[in-house]
C-alpha cells in the first residue's frame, strides 16, 4: 500500500481542541464511509511518527480527505496536526484502512449511530454518505459530549435532520447542559438508550465509536436492551490511542 | 524517505528501548475489539481442539485450570502502534496444550467467544511462543482484556492474541480469520511491519 501525498486546502476549528483539515489528494483511491487513514509526519532528519485518524468526509470521487482530530494535551502528532499545520501543506496518508466499522449505501436496514465525543467523526462520514447517495435508510444518532461547546458539525447535524425525517439527531451530556435542558448531565444510561435508539426487533446494525470505557458501556447497553452482539459494531481508542 | 513536515520535530523513543519500527510506547493499556464484550460465566467456559470434523481435545475451566501453569513476562506490539514492554501474565503453554495431539495441520485457526478468529501456522503456537493466559499483574483476566482467557502469542501483532478463545482447530490449508479478511496481514510480524495484507 502506497504512501499519498495530500495538500491542505482548508482548515475549520470544531471547537477549542479540535479542527476539521481538509485534503486534496490527486491520486486517492476512494474509501468506504467509517474508515481511517494513517498520517505520517516527518522531522528534517527523517524521524517520523504514524497514527491513525478516521476519515470524516464521505465517498467522493473528488480526491477529497477530510479528517477530524482532536488535540491530545500529551500527543506527538495530534498537536502539531491541530495547532502547526497550515493551508498549503503537504501531508503524507496511506489508505483507506479497516474493512469492518463501515456503512455501505446499499445497506437499508435501520442504523443506529452511538458517538462519545470525537468518536463522532467517522459517523459523521457514514450521515454525510447517506446523504450523498440519497440513501433512504433511517439513520439514529445519540451523540454523548461533555457540555454543549464540544459538539462538532453542530450546524450540518442540524440541516441534515432537519432535510430528513428519516435522520434523528439526539444529544446526552456528560458534564454540562444547555439551558432548560430536561435532563440533568450524566453518562448515557439505560433510559436514554430506550428513548433515543431504534427498538431491537427493527434489528438495527448499531456502530458505536468513542473512548474505551464509553463503548464498553454504550454496547453493553445495547446488549441489555436486547440487541444481538454480531449487530453492534464498536470502534474505540485508548487514552493514548491517539486515534481520531 | 518522507515529505518533510514543516515545523515538526518529534518525540523519540528512550535510547535504550528498542520498538519495533513504526510503533510508540505506552505504559497503559488501551483497548480494541470489533463488537461488544462478550461476558462467560466459568461454569459455561471450555476450550477445544478440533481438526475441522472431530473434537479432539476438551477442557472445562477446572480442568484447565489443573494444567502446568507458568508465569510470563513479555512485550506487546499492537497495529495500532502502541507497544507496552515487560507485562506480566499467567497462563497455560500452549505447549502443554497440544502436547499430546498428533497432527500433520500446518495451520491453525484460533476461535473466541463473540465469533472472533484469527489464523496462524501451527508452528508459531509451538516451543515456548504461545500461551492461553487467564491472569494479567496477578489478577484475573478482566473481561475486555480477554478475560476470562485469551491467547498470548507476543511475537506477533496483538491482534493474533485473541481474547476470549474457546478453540483452535487445526487446517491443513491457511485461511483468513476476521481482520485477516479485511485487510490486515496474513501474519501480523511486528519487526517486519506486516500490518496490511499489501505489506511484505
Amino acid at each position: 500500500m502506497m504512501w499519498h501525498v495530500g495538500t491542505v486546502v482548508a482548515l475549520h476549528d470544531e471547537t477549542p481542541t479540535a479542527k476539521t483539515i481538509r485534503l486534496e489528494v490527486a491520486d486517492w483511491p476512494g474509501h468506504v464511509a467509517g474508515q481511517h487513514v494513517d498520517v505520517r509526519l516527518t522531522a528534517a532528519d527523517g524521524y517520523s511518527a504514524v497514527r491513525s485518524y478516521s476519515m470524516a468526509s464521505a465517498p467522493n470521487m473528488e480526491g477529497r480527505v477530510e479528517l477530524t482530530v482532536e488535540r491530545l494535551p500529551d500527543g506527538e502528532v495530534s498537536p502539531y496536526l491541530t495547532q502547526e499545520l497550515a493551508v498549503g501543506d503537504r501531508l503524507e496518508l496511506r489508505g483507506p484502512l479497516g474493512g469492518w466499522f463501515v456503512w455501505r449505501s446499499r445497506q437499508t436496514e435501520p442504523i443506529q449511530l452511538i458517538a462519545g465525543g470525537s468518536g463522532i467523526v467517522p459517523l459523521m462520514a457514514m450521515i454525510r454518505a447517506r446523504a450523498s447517495a440519497e440513501s433512504t435508510a433511517p439513520f439514529r444518532l445519540l451523540y454523548s459530549v461533555r457540555e454543549p461547546e464540544a459538539i462538532f458539525y453542530r450546524d450540518e447535524l442540524q440541516a441534515l435532520s432537519k432535510a430528513s425525517d428519516s435522520v434523528t439527531v439526539t444529544y446526552a451530556y456528560t458534564r454540562a447542559t444547555p439551558k432548560h435542558w430536561p435532563r440533568s448531565a450524566t453518562r448515557i444510561d439505560a433510559s436514554i438508550i430506550a428513548e433515543a435508539t431504534w427498538p431491537a426487533r427493527l434489528l438495527p446494525t448499531c456502530y458505536v465509536c468513542g473512548p474505551t470505557s464509553f463503548v464498553e458501556a454504550a454496547a453493553a447497553l445495547l446488549v441489555k436492551s436486547g440487541n444481538r452482539a454480531e449487530n453492534i459494531r464498536t470502534e474505540r481508542f485508548g487514552p493514548t490511542g491517539d486515534r481520531k | 524517505m518522507g515529505i518533510i513536515s514543516r515545523g515538526f520535530s518529534g518525540r523519540r523513543a528512550v535510547a535504550d528501548v528498542k520498538l519495533p519500527p513504526g510503533q510508540y510506547l505506552t505504559t497503559d493499556f488501551p483497548v480494541l475489539s470489533a463488537g461488544p464484550t462478550p461476558h462467560i460465566a466459568l461454569e459455561k467456559w471450555e476450550f477445544t481442539i478440533d481438526d475441522g470434523t472431530n473434537v479432539l481435545r476438551r477442557w472445562d475451566w477446572k480442568s484447565f485450570r489443573e494444567l502446568p501453569t507458568e508465569n510470563i513476562t513479555v512485550d506487546l506490539h499492537c497495529v495500532t502502534r502502541w507497544s507496552k514492554l515487560g507485562t506480566h501474565w499467567g497462563g497455560v503453554s500452549l505447549d502443554t496444550i497440544l502436547g499430546e495431539i498428533e497432527t500433520d495441520a500446518d495451520y491453525a485457526m484460533v476461535r473466541s467467544y463473540g465469533d472472533y478468529t484469527t489464523n496462524l501456522p501451527l508452528a508459531d503456537l509451538r516451543k515456548k511462543q504461545a500461551w492461553i493466559a487467564f491472569r494479567f499483574d496477578d489478577e484475573n483476566l478482566a473481561p475486555e482484556h480477554g478475560g476470562p482467557a485469551r491467547l498470548l502469542v507476543p511475537h506477533l501483532y496483538l491482534w493474533k492474541s485473541a481474547k476470549w478463545v474457546r478453540g483452535i482447530r487445526l487446517m491443513h490449508e491457511d485461511q483468513p480469520g476476521f481482520w485477516e479478511s479485511l485487510g490486515y496481514h496474513s501474519y501480523g510480524d511486528p519487526w517486519r511491519e506486516q500490518r496490511y495484507s499489501s505489506d511484505e
